[in-house]
C-alpha cells in the first residue's frame, strides 16, 4: 500500500451548501502532506469525512486501505486526530484527557507523553475549563503525538500556539518524518509552516483541489516578476502565453511570468534591447495568495490549469 | 463611563436575539390559564360539581404536590389553583433567560467582544435582568387582563398576575447570582435550577404536611413559591407577600452586582482547583468517561429523591389521620378505601409524580449526548477506536439506570420512613419500592423518545422535553379535566398499575417496555447512519 489516503471525486452537501464538490486527494504513506485553502474551502469537512464522522454524498475514499465510514472503529486504532477547535471536558484535567484519548485509541507511549508535556510546557493538572485556547490545543496535540499510530490527521493544529510552541510543534513533526513510517495530513493557513514541514501539498478552494504536488512542483507554478527598461517596444510580449499583468509606459515594462514561460519572455525582451532588468524570484506566498483570492482566481482561471 | 453605559443597546440586542422565543413563552404562559376557565366551567358546570371536585382534589397528595393547596371551590379559585405548576415553569424560564444573556455570552467570548466597545461593567447583567423583569411584567399583565376578560373578579385577577410576575422576578435574580458564582454557564444553570428545585420541594413538603395539619407545614415558608402562593388570588387576595418577593429580588440583585464587581470576566468567584496529572487506571473506557460526566447529576438526583422520599414517607401516616379529622369527607374517603386505602392512594399518587420527575432526569441524561456532540467533545472520542454505538451506550446507560436509581432511592426512603412510623418496615418497604420501580417502563419510553429524536433529528433534540410536557398535561392533569381516554392513553404513565394498593398488571408494563425498546432501536439505527455535526 503506497497511499495512506486516496479520495476520488468526494462530494459532501449540507442542505443547499456544497462543502465538497468533487475533491481529489492523495496522501502517500510516510509523507507529511500539507492541506491548504481559504476559510470555508472544505478542509475540516474533508478531515471529518476521513474520520467517518460525516458521510460523503458521492465519490470514493480509502484510508489506510479501509473505508472510513464502514471500518471507522478499526481504522481509528491506527490514527490520531487533532481538531481545529479543541474543547475539553470542564471537570477533567489535561493529563486525564491525554491518557483517556490515548487508551481509547489503544495505547500511549508514556516516555513520549512525558517528553512532549515538558517540551510543550503544559501543566497536565489543570482542569479543562481553566486552559487557554493554546493550551487546550496542546492537550490534543500531546494526546495525538504520544500515540503510536500510522496516521495523524491534524486540522490547523497550531492555531493559538505562540511562536515558541509553533517551533516545538515543527520539531515534533520533523521527528515523525524521520521515523519514516508515519503519515501526516496537516491542514494549515500558515505558509511558512507548510513550507518547513510538508513533502507534498494540496490546495483546495470551494471544495475542489486546485493544485497538488511537491513544493518544487508548485514553485514551478509560481511567477517571476520582471521589470525592464527597453530601447524599443516589445512586440508580441503581451500575447505570449504565461505572461500576466503586463504594463508598459515610457519604455519600461513590468509583468509577471510563469516559470515555464520565462525563457521565451526573456528572448522577447532581448530582442527589444534590454537597458536594465530587475527580476523578483518566485515565492510560494504569491501562489497561495493567488489561490486564496477569489476575484484574482476567477480572472486567472488558466493558471489553475 | 459608568457601570451601566450601553444597557439600553444591550437590551435591544437581547430582545432582538430572543424575538421569537421570548414572546412565545410570555404569550403561552400568560394565556394558558385562560383556557382553564372554559375547561373547568364545562367539566364542572354547577357549584355542587365544583365542590365535589375541590373536596377530592384538596386531599389528593399528587395534586397538592403539583399545584399547591386548594381552599375554595369557586371557578376562579379552581383556575388559579390549577395554574399552580406554572410558577415552576416561569422560574425556570427566567433563570434560563438571565443566564443565557450573561454567563453563556461570557463563555462564548462574545461578552469580551462587547466589553471592548462602549459598554459598562454591569451593563450585560443589568440588561439581562431588565429584559427578563419586563417579560415577566408583560406576562403578569396579560394574565390579569385575560382573566378579567373571562369575567373573573378584577382584584383577584390582578393578584393572580402579580403572583406570576413576582415569581419571575425572584428567579431572574436567583439566576443572576448563580451566573456570578460559578465559572461556566452549565454549572450556573445547575446551581440556579437546584435552588428552584429546593424551593419547590419545600413548598411540596410544607403543603402536604399542611394538608393534614402536620408538623412540617412551616416549610412552605422556606419557599419563595410558597410565599407568593400565599397571595391566594380570588380568595384572600393578599398583597403583602409581594413585599417579601420584592425584598428578596432587591437583595439578590444587589448581591449579584456586588459579586460581578469582584470577579474577572470569564472567571467565577470560586477558584478552579487542580486535578491529577495523569488518569487513574480505571479511566480507560467510554463508560468510565461518562461516569465522570454523569456522576454529579446522578448523585444530585438520587439525593433529592431520597430526601423528598424521607419527608413524604414520614407524612403518609398523617394522611391516614385525615379520615378522623374530617368526618364531613367520609364519602370521599370511603370511596378511596378508608385510612389504609387513603394512604395507599397518597403513596401511589406520589409515585406517579416521582415517575414524571424521573422522566425529566431520563431526558436530561439523554440530551447530555447532544451537548457533547455540539460542543465538539464527542468528536475526539469518536475519532478513537470507540464506535458510535459504544459511545451512545456509555451515556444511555445513565438515561436508563439513573432514573432507576433515583426511583429506588425515593421508594426505599418512603417505604422506610412510613414503615418505621407504622411499625411495619417489612411490609411497607417492598410495597412502596415496587410502586416506585413500576414507573420505570414509562420513564424508559421517555428516554427512548429522546434518543429517537436525537438520532433522527438531532437539531430538534430539545423537543424531547415536549414529550414530558405531554405526559404532564395529558396524564396527570388530563384525567382531572375529563379528556377522552385515547388522549390520556398517549401518556405512558396512564398505563401503569397504581401501586401500592392498585391491581398488578404485567401486560401494559411489557407493552411499554416493547415501545421503549422500539423507539430506542430506531433512534440508534438512525444515529449510526447520520453525520456527527458540530454546532
Ligand atoms: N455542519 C454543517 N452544516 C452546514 N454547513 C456546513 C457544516 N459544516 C461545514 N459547513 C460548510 O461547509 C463549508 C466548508 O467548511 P469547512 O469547515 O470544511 O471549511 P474549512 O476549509 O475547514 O475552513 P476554515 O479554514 O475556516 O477552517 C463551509 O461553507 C461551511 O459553512
Ligand atoms: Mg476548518
Amino acid at each position: 500500500m503506497t497511499n495512506a489516503i486516496s479520495a476520488n471525486g468526494l462530494v459532501k452537501k449540507f442542505g443547499s451548501t456544497t462543502a465538497l464538490d468533487g475533491l481529489d486527494l492523495v496522501v502517500r504513506t510516510g509523507e507529511v502532506h500539507g492541506f491548504l485553502g481559504p476559510n470555508g474551502a472544505g478542509k475540516s469537512t474533508t478531515i471529518r469525512v476521513l474520520l467517518g464522522l460525516l458521510r460523503a454524498d458521492g465519490g470514493s475514499v480509502s484510508l489506510l486501505g479501509g473505508d472510513p465510514w464502514e471500518d471507522a472503529t478499526a481504522l481509528h486504532r491506527q490514527l490520531a486526530y487533532v481538531p481545529g477547535d479543541v474543547t475539553l471536558w470542564p471537570n477533567l484535567s489535561g493529563g486525564e484527557v491525554i491518557d483517556l484519548l490515548g487508551r481509547l485509541r489503544g495505547g500511549l507511549n508514556k516516555r513520549r507523553r512525558a517528553d512532549l508535556l515538558e517540551r510543550f510546557d503544559l501543566d497536565p493538572r489543570k482542569k479543562g475549563r481553566s486552559y487557554s485556547k493554546g493550551n487546550r490545543q496542546k492537550v490534543a496535540l500531546v494526546a495525538a503525538l504520544a500515540s503510536d499510530v500510522e496516521l495523524l490527521l491534524l486540522d490547523e493544529p497550531t492555531s493559538g500556539l505562540d511562536p515558541l510552541m509553533e517551533e516545538v510543534f515543527r520539531e515534533a513533526i520533523h521527528e515523525e518524518q524521520r521515523r519514516g513510517d508515519r503519515t501526516v495530513l496537516l491542514s494549515s493557513h500558515i505558509l511558512s509552516e507548510v513550507e518547513a514541514l510538508c513533502d507534498r501539498l494540496t490546495i483546495i478552494r470551494d471544495g475542489k483541489a486546485v493544485e497538488t504536488g511537491t513544493l518544487a512542483d508548485l514553485r514551478h507554478l509560481t511567477r517571476t516578476s520582471i521589470e525592464a527598461e527597453l530601447s524599443r517596444a516589445p512586440d508580441g510580449l503581451a500575447d505570449l502565453p504565461g505572461v500576466h499583468n503586463l504594463r508598459a509606459e515610457n519604455g519600461r515594462v513590468r509583468f509577471d511570468v510563469d516559470t515555464a514561460a520565462l525563457d521565451p519572455a526573456l528572448r522577447h525582451l532581448t530582442a527589444a534591447g534590454v537597458r536594465s532588468l530587475v527580476s523578483q524570484p518566485p515565492t510560494l506566498e504569491e501562489l497561495f495568495l493567488r489561490h486564496y483570492d477569489r476575484a484574482a482566481a476567477a480572472s486567472g482561471a488558466e493558471v489553475a490549469r | 463611563m459608568n457601570g451601566l453605559t450601553g444597557t439600553g443597546k444591550l437590551i435591544r440586542l437581547i430582545l432582538r436575539r430572543d424575538r421569537v422565543l421570548m414572546p412565545l413563552w410570555v404569550l403561552f404562559i400568560g394565556l394558558v390559564p385562560i383556557s382553564y376557565v372554559a375547561s373547568i366551567n364545562e367539566l364542572f358546570p354547577t357549584a355542587a360539581a365544583r365542590q365535589q371536585y375541590a373536596d377530592a382534589s384538596a386531599h389528593n397528595a399528587g395534586f397538592v404536590a403539583l399545584y399547591g393547596r386548594l381552599f375554595g371551590s369557586s371557578l376562579a379559585e379552581l383556575v388559579a389553583w390549577r395554574a399552580g405548576f406554572i410558577p415552576i415553569v416561569i422560574g425556570l424560564l427566567s433563570i434560563l433567560t438571565v443566564i443565557r444573556h450573561t454567563r453563556t455570552e461570557e463563555e462564548a467570548g462574545r461578552r469580551e467582544l462587547l466589553g471592548a466597545t462602549v459598554v459598562g461593567r454591569h451593563a450585560p447583567l443589568g440588561a439581562a435582568l431588565i429584559a427578563t423583569f419586563g417579560a415577566n411584567l408583560v406576562l403578569g399583565g396579560l394574565l390579569a387582563v385575560g382573566m378579567i376578560g373571562q369575567g373573573l373578579p378584577t382584584a383577584g385577577s390582578l393578584t393572580f398576575g402579580l403572583e406570576f410576575t413576582a415569581i419571575g422576578w425572584m428567579f431572574a435574580a436567583i439566576g443572576a447570582v448563580a451566573a456570578q458564582l460559578t465559572s461556566g454557564a452549565g454549572s450556573a444553570r445547575g446551581t440556579a435550577i437546584t435552588a428552584l428545585g429546593a424551593t419547590y420541594v419545600f413548598r411540596i413538603v410544607g403543603d402536604i404536611s399542611g394538608m393534614s395539619n402536620g408538623p412540617l407545614a412551616w416549610m412552605t415558608w422556606l419557599s419563595p413559591i410558597g410565599w407568593v402562593q400565599r397571595m391566594r388570588p380570588y380568595r384572600d387576595d393578599v398583597i403583602w407577600p409581594v413585599a417579601l418577593a420584592a425584598g428578596l429580588t432587591i437583595v439578590l440583585v444587589v448581591a449579584a452586582v456586588a459579586l460581578s464587581g469582584r470577579r474577572d470576566v470569564g472567571a467565577g468567584l470560586l477558584p478552579p482547583r487542580l486535578g491529577p496529572a495523569s488518569a487513574s487506571p480505571r479511566l480507560r473506557t467510554p463508560l468510565a468517561l461518562s461516569w465522570r460526566l454523569h456522576r454529579g447529576l446522578l448523585a444530585g438526583w438520587v439525593a433529592g429523591f431520597a430526601a423528598l422520599g424521607v419527608v413524604l414517607g414520614y407524612l403518609a401516616a398523617d394522611i391516614g389521620d385525615l379520615v378522623h379529622d374530617a368526618p364531613e369527607m367520609e364519602d370521599v374517603f370511603a370511596r378511596l378505601g378508608g385510612a389504609s386505602g387513603l394512604i395507599d392512594s397518597y403513596l401511589a399518587g406520589l409515585m406517579g409524580f416521582f415517575g414524571l420527575i424521573a422522566g425529566a432526569y431520563a431526558i436530561q441524561a439523554t440530551l447530555k449526548m447532544r451537548d457533547e456532540e455540539t460542543s465538539g467533545r464527542a468528536e475526539p472520542v469518536l475519532g478513537t477506536a470507540v464506535g458510535r454505538l459504544r459511545w451512545v451506550a456509555s451515556h444511555f446507560v445513565f438515561s436508563l439506570l439513573g432514573p432507576a436509581a433515583t426511583l429506588a432511592a425515593a421508594g426505599l426512603a418512603m417505604g422506610l420512613t412510613h414503615g418505621l412510623n407504622t411499625g411495619n418496615v417489612g411490609r411497607e418497604v417492598p410495597r412502596v419500592l415496587a410502586g416506585a420501580l413500576v414507573q420505570l417502563p414509562a420513564v424508559w419510553v421517555l428516554a427512548g423518545t429522546a434518543i429517537l429524536i436525537f438520532g433522527l433529528l438531532p437539531r430538534f433534540a430539545a423537543a424531547s422535553w415536549g414529550a414530558l410536557v405531554i405526559c404532564l398535561v395529558f396524564g396527570l392533569v388530563g384525567s382531572a379535566l375529563g379528556l377522552d381516554q385515547w388522549v390520556l392513553d398517549i401518556s405512558p404513565f396512564t398505563h401503569l398499575p397504581h401501586l401500592p394498593g392498585g391491581e398488578v398488571a404485567a401486560t401494559p408494563v411489557l407493552w411499554l417496555l416493547v415501545v421503549a425498546v422500539g423507539l430506542a432501536g430506531v433512534g440508534l439505527a438512525a444515529l449510526r447512519r447520520r453525520d456527527i455535526p458540530t454546532a
